[in-house]
């Protein structure tokens, strides 16, 4: 397993976020570093073991499927880079 | 007068309020001049002074009605990690910098129905990823405890690192603070302080900034164990706005202090005594051993197999958390927006200037464990060792009653102190596991190294075991007579 340029250029892709070609290596060095440690998992034999997903051992619960909020145009838009007509806005995305 | 105010514990200023000594407005007056004059700390991120007089005024009027509520009147600080209403909330970072709710977290809100006064928004590490606060966008936070015989200015540890470093300081009598993977607790071992991760789902992540969904929790960071156990039991309870959030009833930690340890089984797990271990933070760890034996406890020895397994883990599943929950910061809705020639190129434009270097570092990671091919390999068998660990505490506390083991495996270190990223999350080895394993844990400020800096020792028990938690607590500082005190 190694990182390469190209690797860093689809994962920084896939989270959006802009690097620089001068950068891709020092990733790829830094994503090593931490993989290449995290690779002592392998030696865990978990067969036959479910995985744990969430936090917690208890059910989660589910509440009736009911309107409870709702009507606060200007308080979800008031943090909102230029919003324009009670909608956020974005760069042109159809020509 | 002043400093003798802003010296006092919780529950002696909750008792002298309450006989009149002196008003809520004159004890938060204490504290907004000595925050004054510790902004060389940086402790705060944004000072709420006036807000903090108005609800000082409140509370003084309920006192006058003979309608104190639990803590009424009591100054706090606020991690800058919870959603407060009308007042900037950051999660340290450029990307969120300006960023006001309109709303408040379940959490804050519970300590503001409590009577408690906000002083301020406290800085932490960037996103709370880190453990020394030094990626907060606004600046390094400095510990108020200094090393004798030699200069250097140290870290309060983090993510937490302004609610230990204003508590430490008398900037707060108490502070909130998170726990995604020892978040409270080191910062409560490198400041002097006791600080307390409950069981995941005691408090509700709601209006809490997310980092890792099924780590994060909520706790108090105090000055002494009472008053952790004041503090958090306003702080715990359901929200059925937090779907994780446990519908059970909250015990009144504090009614339980002086029962002390008599009759109760502590494990010591051999795998947190690693070769190399710190001479000062081995030798602690055996005195603790030592007082909880006298007090009346047994001590069991016992095995925790994949310890050593825990970190590693956890820098899979805490990524890939962290990168789903942030990929929200994308410069539409809120936050730092960077214009870009299409909206792609404001998504990656926005999140590389708004986002710091170990937390894209982390976004990264997590990015690429839940990609295609590497999923299974990664994220799936670290939720198998998750389970593994869950099982280790689960065979542990079969036998005994709680864990004692060391917080952090040194005292704090320098600001400037040149430390590897793999170095810098080894600072969470023995916090770790229980976060991965959700169960209750504490630190309990023990002791003090040759060089005059604060130790503390960690406290386990099995989920919703708060209780015996504050017991074991509650016995280590009565036996270890901590008067540390930062140099004001």
């Amino acid at each position: 397993m190694s990182i390469d340029n190209a690797t860093v250029r689809r994962i920084a892709t896939l989270a959006r976020i802009e690097v620089t070609d001068a950068e891709l290596s020092t990733w790829a060095g830094q994503l090593n570093g931490i993989m290449g440690w995290i690779e002592q998992l392998k030696e865990v034999n978990t067969d036959g073991v479910a995985p744990m997903s969430g936090g917690t051992d208890l059910k989660l619960t589910l509440r009736a499927d009911q309107v409870t909020d709702g009507g606060i145009v200007d308080q979800v838009l008031m943090n909102a880079t230029e919003p324009q007509d009670g909608y956020f806005t974005v760069p042109k995305v159809v020509e | 007068m002043s400093s003798e105010l802003t010296a006092l514990t919780i529950a002696e200023a909750r008792s002298r309020l309450r006989r009149k000594e002196f008003s809520a407005l004159e004890l938060t007056e204490a504290h907004l001049s000595a925050m004054e004059r510790a902004r060389h700390l940086n402790a705060y991120i944004t000072e709420t002074a006036d807000l903090a007089r108005e609800r000082a005024k409140d509370s003084d009027k309920r006192i006058a009605a003979g309608e104190a509520r639990a803590m009424d009147g009591i100054p706090i600080g606020m991690k800058d990690l919870f959603c407060t209403e009308g007042v900037q909330t950051t999660a340290a970072s450029h990307i969120l910098e300006g960023f006001t709710p309109p709303y408040e977290s379940t959490v804050s809100q519970k300590l503001r129905d409590a009577g408690t006064v906000m002083l301020g928004k406290l800085n932490l590490d960037e996103f709370a990823m880190g453990s020394a606060n030094i990626t907060s966008y606004f600046g390094a936070v400095k510990n108020p405890w200094v090393p004798k015989g030699r200069n250097a200015e140290l870290v309060p540890g983090g993510s937490s690192g302004g609610s230990a470093a204003a508590t430490s300081a008398h900037l707060c009598m108490a502070a909130t603070g998170t726990d995604t993977g020892g978040s409270i607790r080191q910062p409560a071992s490198f400041c002097g302080l006791v600080g307390v991760k409950p069981t995941y789902g005691r408090c509700s992540r709601w209006g809490v900034v997310a980092f890792a969904s099924s780590l994060d929790q909520a706790g108090p960071i105090t000055r002494n164990v009472r008053d952790a156990a004041i503090m958090l039991k306003a702080m715990c309870g359901h929200d059925p706005k937090d779907s994780t959030s446990a519908n059970l009833p909250v015990p009144d930690f504090e009614a339980v202090l002086g029962q002390g340890v008599k009759g109760l089984r502590i494990g010591i797990p051999k795998e947190y005594r690693p070769d190399g271990l710190n001479a000062e933070v081995n030798a602690l760890w055996n005195k603790g051993i030592d007082w909880l034996e006298k007090a009346g406890a047994t001590i069991v020895d016992i095995s925790l197999p994949h310890t050593k397994y825990a970190l590693p883990t956890y820098y899979i599943v805490a990524p890939a958390e962290a990168s789903s929950n942030l990929a929200r910061y994308d410069g539409v809705r809120f936050g730092l927006r960077v214009p870009g020639k299409n909206l792609d190129d404001m998504y990656a434009k926005t999140r590389a200037a708004g986002f710091g270097a170990e937390v894209k570092r982390r976004i990264m990671i997590g990015t690429y464990v839940l990609s295609a091919g590497y999923y299974d390999a990664y994220y799936v068998k670290a939720q198998k060792v998750r389970a593994l660990i869950v099982r280790d505490f689960n065979e542990a506390f079969a036998k005994v009653d709680a864990i004692l083991t060391p917080t952090a495996p040194s005292a704090a270190f320098g600001i400037n102190d040149k430390i590897d990223t793999i170095t810098m999350y080894l600072n969470d080895v023995f916090t770790v596991p229980a976060s991965l394993a959700g169960i209750p844990a504490a630190s309990v400020p023990a002791g003090l190294t040759a060089e005059g800096l604060p130790l503390g020792l960690q406290v386990l028990t099995k989920r919703w075991d708060e209780e015996t938690l504050f017991r074991v607590c509650q016995s280590l500082e009565d036996a270890a007579g901590f008067k540390g005190l930062a140099p004001l």
